[in-house]
């Protein structure tokens, strides 16, 4: 076929379909980039002077930043994801769950009576304890959450076990609000999060940047590996793809769902931790914001996508941090937001594309 | 989820036993109801309405002008326009819809442009009397207001429309959740969006305060200390509402949306216009959301960019879902329960049963909870809603008639 002579505005939109995106997501890291490194920013005082610097260090802080950030919320999508590709089920209780997971972890910590003063060898057995009982109280509170409120209307109009996720929300933070009441509290420094590890061409990165990404990457490695090559791995792809015929071949569907329950509420209580120890407060109310996040970027992502809501994340982080510094943090909400319906409106499907019932 | 996804019909652990239990005495109470209406003369249906519309009217002559009963009751008719709004995109037309909240801002802001001082350099009466007609700033006449502000959300619903018709399924709910939230943030930093000479598009947390009081000649003056006015007039607008609802679904461009809402490919081989029927399911909807929100606003007399929360979209998807999706009669239902449930119940009653068996315990730490566990019940119990809508209730018997007859011939 020879296309001889394409009209323009059908180049144009075949342009914007393929680059847009890219040029869209560019756009701010770039604006940014240019603005620093002609306008300049004010690296501090010395001697009362401000300290003007024209580099790119002030964006990569705000990146390492975002990155660390977005590895929080890419836990929590990830629970998300699973759980649509698997049920079709915003799972609104989700975020709460997390919050469940941050109270635990440091409750946890009083018990033990983890502090400043801990050593390093006493604050690592006491952080991995701590990690294994978020996770299983997380992943068990999911799992019941399921059985009590979804499997019950499995053949009930598709919207049912929404509103039954918003209640088990509603219920979570009001246990929360019982537990530690209706301020955010404080929770004790316990890694140092603001030292710095290391630098790299003046971009800093502290301590709570490499622990948020030391456990996201690897539990993303083991759950990758875990839906590749592992039979009830593969029994949970088999039931997001087609349920009935996975019930055919002898796969359990209910003990299934339950897994990926499991595996959904394990990573948000990872996630629990580590945000605990990364903003050093813990609030009821903190699963609210936390969920609505992690879900726009599992949907950023491609849902059902376990690569695509980690990508959302990272990239959910990113946005924000440089929309905190430069922005200002009142605008945050509206310019992560309007990045969704961009995103929304040049790949319907996410960035990665969906792996779910209709697309598969 | 979906209907080819069967959950064992007999569970052998306790908890699906109870929860098939309690279903099936609400299917027997629902026997014993068709059979009392069988037995019935034909028209009591309609005398029944007639005399429901007659009773609502005088209802408030029960109360005392200041009753908190009549308040929540009030409240409650508003969220009923509210879900009646999100019922026609949500119910009838399958648009799955979480920032419902942005048309209530908007028109809890129209009143609050159109029927204060906000505008302080503009001098703009329309058919007002009283304060109203002297201040500074833009007065308009309190169904101005209401045509202004359907007019205005109804753009808007189309705006929010746009970006949503190229996806599919729950991918707009987070389109429609991302307007929401950007609508909000709006509302919130909206002291900072000059619109030139000091003005300034919203208030913020501060709130655009002392509104106009609704005026209509021969009711006389609405105050909140006088609230049977307030209740005739969210009263009427209902059962207008109401009636628009009802013709709406039986008509046409109703059928169509339902036609999309089973099955979007046949619907437009059938020749349903896609784009404009589905702009027309949104910006209907808009319109009602933001008739009650001028409502509330001139209500709450004050207009804060607080009132405005995602929570908001959520309690109103609630209603018609606890309600039955795509009925209208549900949406109402749904609506009246879960506001009384939340302004009435849990403020007023429940808070008081600690009191009366001399225990020293404070329930309102407990209300979302509370909140939160009746929905949960109340969806489990009957998973397609109080009132369900008679097409769904038919696909659902069905599809239980053919998973009884499954689960007999596995046994043989």
């Amino acid at each position: 076929m020879a296309a001889v002579a394409e009209r323009p505005l059908a180049l144009l939109r075949r342009y914007v379909g393929r680059w847009g995106l890219w040029l869209a997501l560019a756009a701010l890291p770039v604006y940014f980039g240019i603005h620093d490194l002609t306008h300049g920013y004010q690296a501090g005082f010395v001697h009362g002077h401000e300290v003007i610097r024209h580099d790119l260090s002030n964006l990569g802080f705000n990146l390492v930043e975002g990155l660390s950030n977005g590895a929080i919320w890419a836990m929590i999508a990830i629970g998300y994801t699973l759980v649509y590709g698997i049920i079709e089920l915003i799972n609104f209780a989700h975020g709460d769950v997390f919050m469940i997971g941050s109270l635990t972890a440091a409750g946890l910590w009083g018990t033990l009576g983890l502090g400043l003063a801990t050593g390093p060898v006493g604050l690592t057995a006491g952080l991995l304890l701590t990690l294994v009982v978020c996770m299983a109280v997380c992943g068990s509170l999911n799992v019941l959450i399921e059985r009590v409120g979804y499997r019950p209307l499995r053949n009930a109009p598709k919207l049912a076990p929404l509103i039954t996720a918003v209640g088990f929300s509603f219920i979570l933070q009001n246990v929360g609000l019982l537990w530690i009441g209706g301020n955010p509290i404080g929770v004790n420094d316990l890694i140092h999060e603001n030292d710095t590890v290391f630098h790299i061409s003046g971009v800093i990165v502290h301590r709570a940047d490499v622990l948020a990404l030391a456990v996201m990457i690897p539990l993303v490695i083991a759950l990758t590996w875990f839906l590749g090559n592992t039979r009830p791995g593969k029994a949970m792809r088999a039931t997001a793809q087609d349920p009935e015929a996975a019930r055919l071949m002898g796969i359990n569907v209910n003990s299934t769902i339950s897994l990926t329950f499991l595996i959904g509420g394990m990573l948000a209580g990872a996630a629990g931790l580590v945000y605990a120890l990364y903003e050093t407060n813990v609030w009821y109310f903190q699963g609210f914001e936390a969920g609505l996040i992690a879900f726009t970027a599992a949907v950023m992502g491609g849902i059902g996508n376990v690569r695509g809501a980690v990508l959302g994340g990272l990239l959910i982080g990113c946005i924000q941090e440089m929309s905190d510094s430069r922005l200002g943090p009142q605008w945050t909400e509206a310019v992560v937001f309007g990045y969704l319906i961009l995103v929304m409106v040049l790949r319907p499907r996410g960035l990665l594309g969906e792996e779910t019932r209709e697309a598969g | 989820m979906s209907e080819e996804m069967p959950g064992p019909p007999e569970p052998a652990d306790k908890i699906g036993e109870l929860i098939v239990r309690a279903r099936r005495l609400t299917t027997t109470l629902r026997g014993r109801r068709d059979a009392i209406r069988k037995r019935l003369p034909r028209r009591t249906g309609s005398v029944f309405v007639a005399v429901l519309i007659a009773a609502g009217f005088v209802l408030p002559l029960f109360f005392s002008q200041t009753s908190g009963f009549l308040e929540a009751t009030l409240i409650s008719l508003a969220y009923v326009v509210m879900a009646l709004g999100l019922n026609v995109v949500v119910g009838f037309a399958g648009l799955l819809d979480l920032g419902y909240v942005a048309f209530y801002a908007i028109g809890a802001y129209c009143m609050a442009w159109f029927g204060s001082d906000f505008f302080f350099k503009e001098h703009i009466h329309v058919l007002v009397s009283g304060i109203a007609a002297h201040e500074i700033g833009i007065h308009l006449n309190f169904v101005l207001i209401l045509i202004a502000a359907a007019i205005i959300c109804s753009l808007m619903g189309m705006l929010i429309g746009l970006p949503t018709l190229r996806l599919r399924g729950d991918y707009i709910a987070i389109v429609t959740l991302a307007f929401g939230e950007i609508i909000t943030v709006l509302a919130v930093n909206g002291t900072s969006i000059g619109l030139g000479g000091g003005q300034t598009l919203t208030n913020g947390a501060q709130g655009i305060s002392a509104l106009d009081e609704p005026y209509f000649p021969g009711i006389g003056s609405f105050n909140l200390l006088k609230l049977r006015p307030y209740y005739w007039l969210i009263y009427v607008i209902v059962l207008l509402v109401l009636f628009v609802n009802l013709r709406l679904r039986d008509s046409r461009l109703g059928r169509a949306w339902v036609a999309l809402r089973e099955d979007e490919v046949a619907a437009v081989s059938m020749g349903i216009p896609l784009v404009r029927t589905k702009l027309k399911a949104y910006s209907i909807g808009a319109a009602f959301g933001g008739i009650s929100g001028v409502f509330l606003g001139a209500y709450y007399t004050d207009v804060n960019s607080d009132y405005f929360q995602f929570t908001f979209s959520i309690f109103v998807l609630a209603m018609i879902i606890v309600g039955g999706l795509g009925s209208i009669w549900g949406a109402v239902v749904g609506a009246l329960l879960l506001s009384y449930i939340n302004y009435y119940l849990i403020p007023d009653v429940i808070n008081s049963i600690p009191h009366d068996f001399g225990l020293n315990f404070n329930l309102t730490t407990l209300s979302y909870g509370i909140f939160g566990f009746l929905l949960v019940l109340v969806m489990v119990l009957r998973p397609q809603g109080l009132v369900p809508e008679r097409r769904r209730r038919l696909e659902l018997t069905g599809a239980i008639a053919a998973e009884d007859s499954q689960l007999v011939e596995v046994q043989e």
